[in-house]
């Protein structure tokens, strides 16, 4: 689960890492405000969303006056921001951060995420703050520094010490350094996050370290332990159809091609996806219906296929185990009589009452096509979608 | 012979009583020896009680001192999931397998560091996997029995339809399997590739293995290092999640392109270079399995 920057160094500040003094904002007339409450001569203006790149799509703006705020605020809140993580169509901005000036000597890069190799948390620190921290590890990954902590020790003074003097924080500054990764690992463990980012983690001219920026993904799995930052999500920012999937415990992935899929099981669905491309199409969604799929949630997962406008064919691909073939069969039946289909659909169905399954739909009357294996189901789902049959 | 269990394993249910667990207790107690294989089941709630004829005691620790159980399946929902494990490694079973879908990383990592201090010896598979069975022995977790047929193919994946599917393909082939074991889609979890390959390539019966691994992480990559240098036995593969987008978690939460790092691509190369052949095609898993044998 996803949170905003203002969420972020909310989460940051309670566990003593130093940010910017900042107020978030659903207005022109709040930023302005906001901008008299903060003080100062120099504001920053940040939009909100959940995506990076913000500062070069535009959506982050220096204000030397009040007016400059209200200008920014005004450009900015609405604009519809493209940064490399949105895709083309970008995201909507809802949501400002209105900060004070901060006076930047160095930027510098921390960021903590579980590493599945030695299950532990691993710390990564970089000299090379407010880059692409993936750009720094692809080219110059001898700056990118990392510690995998001990669970039971957490992350102690010296490793704290060592990796701020690897990334050019001065001997002055390093019990500053210190409160920053200390309280970013707590924080981290605390609300069971996923990752946690600063970049840029900042020195400022009289030598505090300070968190600039700040993100942090959640793990959803752990949200049922934490209801105050469960209402931090913000539904704006995720894909209604996802949303929607996700309220009848579909997994739903928005794709950018042109042919459905609605498979039992993850890795069952992402091969389902690569054989369809494979045969030259291309997937328009990423759909797992799960164990326990019924006859509801097939039809809510065909809803959700056919809101695409991209759409031209679906592919059902189902191994049924403890899920039985005949009530997928009901469920697509069901399903097709309830909503227009209006693309050709290719039925797979393979395991438990497979006999019985086959039967259903073709007893229906519905002009499915059927195929015995996967490589058949997506072949013949690619021909449909081109309109050959 | 067969890896990890047989129609000797007794095991102990954990979460005998909730839904799943008494669902899939059923299920694999009909399969094969299941009748003799399933000995307890656990609830502090229900000790004395029974599920169906299956004593239930108040813990894995009696569980085991009353019946001599060996393995543990685990259904504990989430919130209460590693604890259940741990419970199962300090009653120091052979073997755990978790079946429960959902638990917190952060409580995967503690319990993964708990057990390496303490340098528990009991194995652990899963969380968030279908579980293992040995044809025609044992099932323990929630595959459906009767797509298998005993054999000397070994599977291993992180996912759990497509494993059926793999066996699915095998058995239409009259490929049989030794053991299917299903490691899960956690991004902290027990055994990997690379364990379950070595525990295939030490099985005298396990003449070839199908692996199936998926986008995220690097342990396909290991484990085809590990493969090149040690394997006696032909390998093949598949990875699912060549078109899948990077930073967006495909359903498992360990399947996830991040950081440009754990592609299909870069899997698939790195196991053809380490001499696993591999297909992008996932309906040609058996055939290229076939294709291979002696």
């Amino acid at each position: 689960m996803k949170i905003h920057e203002y969420q972020a160094k909310e989460v940051l500040r309670k566990f003593g890492v130093p940010t910017p003094k900042g107020i978030p904002c659903f207005s022109v007339d709040e930023a302005v405000k906001a901008a008299d409450t903060l003080g100062g001569k120099v504001w920053v203006v940040k939009a909100q969303i959940h995506a990076g790149g913000r500062g070069k799509g535009g959506g982050v703006k220096v204000a030397k006056s009040r007016d400059e705020v209200r200008e920014w605020a005004g450009k900015i809140l609405g604009m519809q921001l493209v940064t490399h993580q949105t895709g083309p169509g970008g995201q909507k901005v809802r949501r400002l951060l209105v900060e004070e000036g901060a006076d930047i000597k160095k930027e510098l890069y921390v960021g903590m995420v579980v590493d599945r190799g030695t299950q532990k948390v691993a710390l990564m620190a970089s000299s090379e703050g407010g880059m692409d921290i993936e750009e720094v590890a692809a080219h110059t990954p001898e700056k990118i520094h990392k510690i995998f902590i001990d669970p039971t020790t957490g992350l102690t003074d010296t490793e704290c010490d060592e990796v701020a003097g690897k990334i050019g924080i001065p001997e002055a500054s390093l019990a500053q350094a210190r409160v920053v990764l200390q309280g970013l690992y707590k924080a981290f463990v605390e609300t069971d996050s996923s990752l946690a980012e600063i970049n840029p983690l900042i020195l400022t001219g009289d030598g505090r370290v300070v968190a600039l920026d700040g993100k942090i993904d959640l793990d959803g799995n752990a949200m049922f332990r934490h209801p105050d930052l469960l209402a931090m999500r913000d539904l704006d920012e995720e894909d209604p159809a996802e949303v929607q999937a996700s309220k009848f415990d579909l997994n739903y992935i928005q794709l950018d091609g042109t042919i459905g899929c609605l498979v039992n099981g993850a890795g069952l669905a992402m091969a389902t996806m690569d054989t369809i491309k494979l045969y030259g199409g291309s997937p328009a969604n990423f759909l797992d219906v799960g164990g326990g799929a019924t006859t509801e949630k097939v039809t809510e997962a065909f809803k959700i296929m056919l809101s695409n406008p991209k759409l031209s064919a679906i592919l059902v691909n189902i191994f049924g185990g403890i899920m039985r073939c005949d009530v997928i069969a009901e469920g697509v039946v069901a399903a097709a009589k309830e909503v227009k289909l209006g693309v050709p659909l290719v039925v797979r169905m393979k395991g438990t009452n497979e006999a019985l399954g086959k039967k259903i739909l073709a007893d229906s009357g519905l002009p499915i096509i059927t195929a015995d294996n996967m490589g058949e189901a997506a072949e013949r789902v690619v021909a449909a979608s081109k309109g050959k049959n | 012979m067969s890896i990890l269990i047989n129609k000797n394993t007794r095991v102990v249910t954990q979460g005998i009583t909730g839904k799943t667990g008494q669902f899939h207790t059923r299920t694999s107690r009909e399969y094969a020896n299941g009748k003799n294989c399933y000995v307890a089941g656990v609830n502090p709630k229900k000790a004395g009680e029974d599920f169906e004829g299956i004593p239930i005691f108040g813990s894995v620790k009696d569980a085991k001192a009353q019946t001599g159980c060996n393995v543990s399946v685990i259904y504990v929902p989430p919130p209460g999931a590693a604890a259940a494990i741990w419970e199962a490694v300090e009653s120091d079973l052979d073997l755990v397998i978790c079946i429960t879908e959902g638990i917190p990383v952060r409580d995967m990592v503690e319990l993964r560091d708990r057990m390496r201090k303490e340098k528990r010896r009991s194995l652990l598979i899963g969380p968030n996997c279908p579980g293992v069975i040995t044809p025609d022995e044992i099932k323990i977790g929630i595959m459906p029995g009767h797509i298998h047929k005993k054999g000397r193919i070994g599977v291993v994946s992180r996912s759990g339809t497509l494993t059926y599917e793999a066996v699915g393909q095998l058995t239409e082939l009259g490929l049989g399997q030794s053991t299917a074991v299903g490691i899960g889609g956690d991004p902290v979890n027990g055994l990997k590739h690379i364990d379950v390959m070595r525990l295939f390539n030490d099985d005298p019966e396990t003449e070839a293995v199908v692996m199936i691994g998926e986008i995220g992480g690097s342990d396909e990559e290991e484990a085809a290092l590990w493969v090149k240098a040690n394997m006696k036995k032909p390998v093949v593969g598949f990875i699912a999640g060549v078109t899948a987008p990077a930073g967006k978690r495909m359903g498992h939460a360990g399947a996830i392109i991040s950081g440009g790092k754990g592609t299909a691509q870069e899997k698939l190369a790195v196991m053809e270079a380490c001499g696993i052949k591999v297909t992008k095609n996932p309906a040609e898993m058996g055939h290229l399995l076939k294709s291979v044998l002696k």
